[in-house]
């Protein structure tokens, strides 16, 4: 074991190196963005689904409703309490939450996250109309 | 190893008890179930028209100049977000009308009659029953719905890779080769544009008959267009088909076209 101090050397060095964002960043995480509802959506109270539900599942259940409209053609959307919803992200879900900027993006900005929703749909169907 | 009896009979008591952990398993498993929130359903609307496979007669007859056309492809264009692009290379196009011998080649003679000379022919996509673009599309983005035989499109899934455009014989696809969206005059913010890379064409108004709505086409042709079940012998189509002599677009192709024209 001549070479022990090269090696632990070099190993400390790479730890150092590898955790350099976790102690870096340390105590300094941006806080969670603030999401502002629209005025239709306080008043609705309710999603399509729980608070909960939505926070964690609304990308899969984008999902099943946009193979459920473009594959089979059914539209409705009866939730576990009965509610019938037209399942359409732009008439739907957009009809409420009006502001994408301050609803959507806040937070898939925050998650680093992309989704290519916006090249085709058009994002704020009352701006437009 | 030690084989000895007791090992024996001890692993066989093992095996005994392993056996009936099943069923108790299961037995904990349903009662689990039990307190699962209901689950949501997805069903049809209820107004939304359905058919065995939709069709389309075109009553040629009734066209006499573009000004007739121009109506059905506006309400098309406007209601589907469809660009207009200059270049016409980069044209999108859902409906459009064309000449006798560009949309029947095959069965114009050297001369024709003047009406057939002059009218102007519209043409879409035919909807086929054995869709050549179907076969191509190596992603599934483009597919004959089961349900009322509209051969759709799946935008999402689209690559771009443009196999069905040279699988249809009809010309009835176009490629966004460039972003439609700054072409598009007035944009319909209740229907989604394309983007860049993706072929389109006509849905048969899928999102319209979901709602209980004729096409578009056909609701400003003021009957110049029928609409209708091919496949239930009551239907309007059905009965123009039977009444009158119809022609299809390059029916010796085997693709079997939805849309019927009376010339």
């Amino acid at each position: 074991m001549k070479d022990k101090k090269y090696i632990f050397g070099g190993v400390i060095i790479f730890i150092l190196i590898a955790t350099f964002p976790f102690w870096y960043n340390q105590g300094k995480a941006a806080p969670p963005p603030e999401l502002e509802l629209t005025a239709a959506a306080k008043a609705a109270r309710v999603c399509v689904r729980s608070t909960e539900y939505m926070k964690a599942e609304h990308m899969q259940l984008l999902d099943l409703w946009r193979d459920s409209v473009v594959r089979r053609g059914d539209r409705t959307y009866v939730n576990p309490s009965g509610k019938e919803f037209n399942m359409s992200l732009t008439n739907t879900c957009l009809d409420c939450h009006s502001n994408k900027a301050q609803f959507c993006d806040r937070c898939h900005n925050y998650a680093s996250v992309d989704p290519y929703c916006w090249d085709c749909h058009i994002d704020n169907p009352k701006e437009n109309t | 190893m030690d084989s000895s009896r007791r090992h024996v009979l001890q692993l066989l008591g093992l095996s005994s008890l392993a056996l009936t952990a099943r069923p108790v398993l299961n037995a904990f498993a349903k009662e689990a179930e039990h307190t699962e929130e209901p689950k949501a359903v997805i069903k049809p609307n209820k107004k939304a028209l359905t058919a065995k496979q939709w069709a389309m007669v075109i009553d040629t007859r009734k066209f006499e100049s573009a000004d007739d056309v121009e109506p059905l492809v506006e309400a098309c264009d406007t209601i589907h977000n469809v660009p207009h692009l200059k270049n016409k290379r980069h044209e999108i196009k859902w409906i459009w009308e064309t000449h006798y011998h560009n949309a029947f080649p095959g069965k114009a003679g050297q001369f024709l009659s003047e009406a057939v000379e002059h009218t102007p022919f519209i043409v879409m996509c035919n909807h086929c029953e054995n869709p050549p673009c179907v076969r191509a599309c190596p992603t599934k983005a483009t597919f004959k719905r089961e349900s009322d035989g509209i051969v759709l499109m799946d935008f999402h899934r689209c690559i771009g890779c443009r196999f069905c455009m040279a699988a249809c014989p009809f010309g009835a696809r176009s490629f966004n080769y460039r972003d439609p969206r700054p072409f598009i005059k007035e944009t319909n913010p209740k229907f989604p544009t394309r983007m860049k890379g993706v072929v389109e064409k006509c849905n048969f108004c899928a999102e319209r008959l979901a709602e209980g709505q004729l096409p578009a086409c056909v609701e400003v042709s003021e009957g110049k267009l029928t609409f209708g079940d091919l496949y239930d012998p009551e239907s309007e189509v059905r009965e123009l088909i039977r009444t009158h002599y119809t022609i299809r677009r390059k029916q010796v192709l085997g693709t079997e076209p939805s849309v019927y024209y009376i010339v």
